[in-house]
């Protein structure tokens, strides 16, 4: 949709402005014009905007949230899911973190990867970490890796607001075996055989729509995990550090760590 | 002393609000719009023209013997319409030497116009093809000198007789840099992964047609503001040709 407004002399102004029933002076006197340009080439109109807030004496992680701009990924494959995720946590400028462990255990064989912001993060985790739990008594079993994913949603959903959450739930149950839900920022759940999440997820779109094969082993995931992590790591400058992997299946919970020399390597340019 | 009849195009958010104005309010805004627009005679664009800009995907890779320059093939107004399905984003400069935009269409067609002329003339001063590096510098020369007004980038590639096949990528701000591939364009970050592990030096033709093609695909898959054909253009010492791959004939990948 467009609007516009032609200035045609000065009377196009004026008969705008004589709509408005404001007075104006006889067409033809060009004194408004002159007056208002020297008046106004001097100041800074409305929209100007300011590129840098803060100045040098304060270093910028002080204003800054601590956030963990990342990159996390789960993949299922028969038999269980991998999950990963690299391990910096940022304010600012400023490496927070630069060994954390983004994969948090929410139930005995159901993770959940957290990106977006540390705080609510770690918040909302210990939230549904409790009501799963109270829930797994209450019903004597393991609980569905699909109840824990929508424990996470109707938090995410119902504080959408004052949230900056987004979240990969990953695990095993008996029922369906191993399953992957995503709960991006805004509170959506949906199932998926791969989910990338995290700032650096978007350098990897591509290498993950061309490299996933439905089908894939136990060591093929953790091979196309470890890679596409490493990708999103090099390009991504709020992602780096390890990358930590974990396997969840029946038998239960193996975790990894990859150090910095032992990524995968690609030819640089 | 007169105006010339102008239009200013005002964003929508604007024109919402200035719908719903009367009398004093409406005159302040004209007053606003009108300081704007003579500010917009200085140095900075306050551009609130959101013209027809090539959301898209760009990439260049060197193979051995030749360059491969391609892109998709989508012009879009705003976020969601569509303004052209097939638009050509290969500008050739020279003979040899092709250039293709990211950003603003306006601004990369009269650069580019701009350059193709200077590089012609320079071309008949020397009595030679032109180096690709001379096509890249123009560019650069004017994105930088100009930087406050342009919003394009671009990636120059092509072969010349001294240095074979190069590629130069000229950012936004006016810096120039050599790179034996290179993707830009808004649907670029969703192929940097990609191009980032499958890329390898002296590879054939072939396999850097698959290549290309088939990081556009991923490209235009993932963002809504790339789409259409794939324009592949293969430079070599001998020829230049353009490839064309319809939508139909685009590799497929596992959610399809």
């Amino acid at each position: 949709m467009h609007f516009t407004v032609v200035f045609s002399g000065l009377s196009g102004v004026c008969d705008r402005l004589r709509q408005a029933r404001v007075r104006t002076p006889a067409a033809g006197s060009f004194s408004n014009v002159v007056s208002v340009k020297m008046a106004t080439v001097l100041q800074f109109p409305a929209s100007v905007s300011t590129f840098n807030n803060y100045n040098d004496l304060y270093p910028d992680w002080t204003q800054r949230e601590v956030s963990t701009g990342t990159t996390i990924m789960a993949v299922e494959f028969e038999g269980g899911v991998v999950i990963g995720a690299d391990s910096r946590t940022t304010t600012g400028a400023y490496i927070a973190n630069r060994v954390t462990d983004k994969l948090t255990p929410i139930h005995e064989r159901i993770f959940c990867c957290r990106s977006g912001s540390a705080a609510d993060t770690q918040a909302i985790a210990d939230a549904v970490t409790y009501q799963l739990g109270f829930h797994s008594i209450e019903l004597d079993e393991a609980p569905l890796v699909q109840t824990a994913a929508s424990l996470f949603r109707e938090m995410c959903y119902r504080y959408r607001e004052e949230l900056m959450a987004g979240i990969i739930v990953a695990g095993w149950d008996p029922r369906r075996g191993g399953q992957v839900y995503t709960v991006p920022v805004g509170g959506m759940m949906t199932r998926q055989p791969v989910s990338v999440g995290g700032s650096g997820s978007s350098y990897i779109y591509g290498y993950v729509d061309s490299n996933y094969r439905a089908g894939m082993s136990k060591e093929e995931c953790l091979k196309f995990t470890a890679e596409a992590l490493t990708l999103a790591m090099e390009r991504d400058g709020s992602s780096g550090g390890v990358v930590r992997l974990a396997v969840i299946s029946e038998q239960g919970v193996e975790r990894q760590v990859i150090l910095g020399n032992q990524l995968p390597k690609f030819s640089t340019v | 002393m007169r105006l010339a009849n102008t239009s200013v195009a005002v964003s929508d958010e604007r024109a919402h609000t200035a719908q719903s104005l009367s009398g004093d309010a409406y005159a302040t805004f004209i007053h606003d719009l009108y300081v704007e627009f003579l500010i917009m005679d200085s140095h900075h664009s306050y551009s609130q023209v959101k013209g027809v800009s090539t959301g898209t995907t760009i990439l260049a890779v060197k193979f051995n013997g030749g360059v491969i320059i391609g892109s998709d093939s989508r012009a879009s107004m705003g976020e969601s319409y569509v303004s052209s399905k097939t638009i050509n984003k290969l500008i050739q400069v020279h003979d040899r030497i092709f250039c293709c935009i990211a950003g603003s269409l306006a601004d990369a067609q009269a650069v580019t116009k701009m350059a193709k002329f200077q590089l012609s003339f320079h071309s008949i001063q020397m009595e030679s093809p032109p180096l690709v590096k001379a096509a890249a510098s123009i560019m650069r020369e004017l994105c930088y000198n100009n930087k406050e007004e342009l919003q394009a980038g671009f990636i120059t590639a092509g072969w010349d007789r001294k240095k074979g096949p190069q590629i130069y990528v000229v950012s936004l701000g006016g810096m120039l840099l050599s790179q034996p591939y290179t993707i830009g364009g808004s649907g670029s970050t969703y192929i940097y992964g990609y191009v980032d592990a499958k890329f390898k030096p002296d590879m054939s033709l072939e396999e850097a047609t698959q290549f290309s093609t088939n990081a556009l695909a991923l490209a235009m898959g993932r963002d809504n503001v790339s789409g259409g054909v794939v324009h592949l253009v293969v430079i070599t010492e001998a020829e230049v040709k353009h490839v064309v791959v319809p939508g139909n004939k685009l590799p497929k990948f596992h959610d399809e």
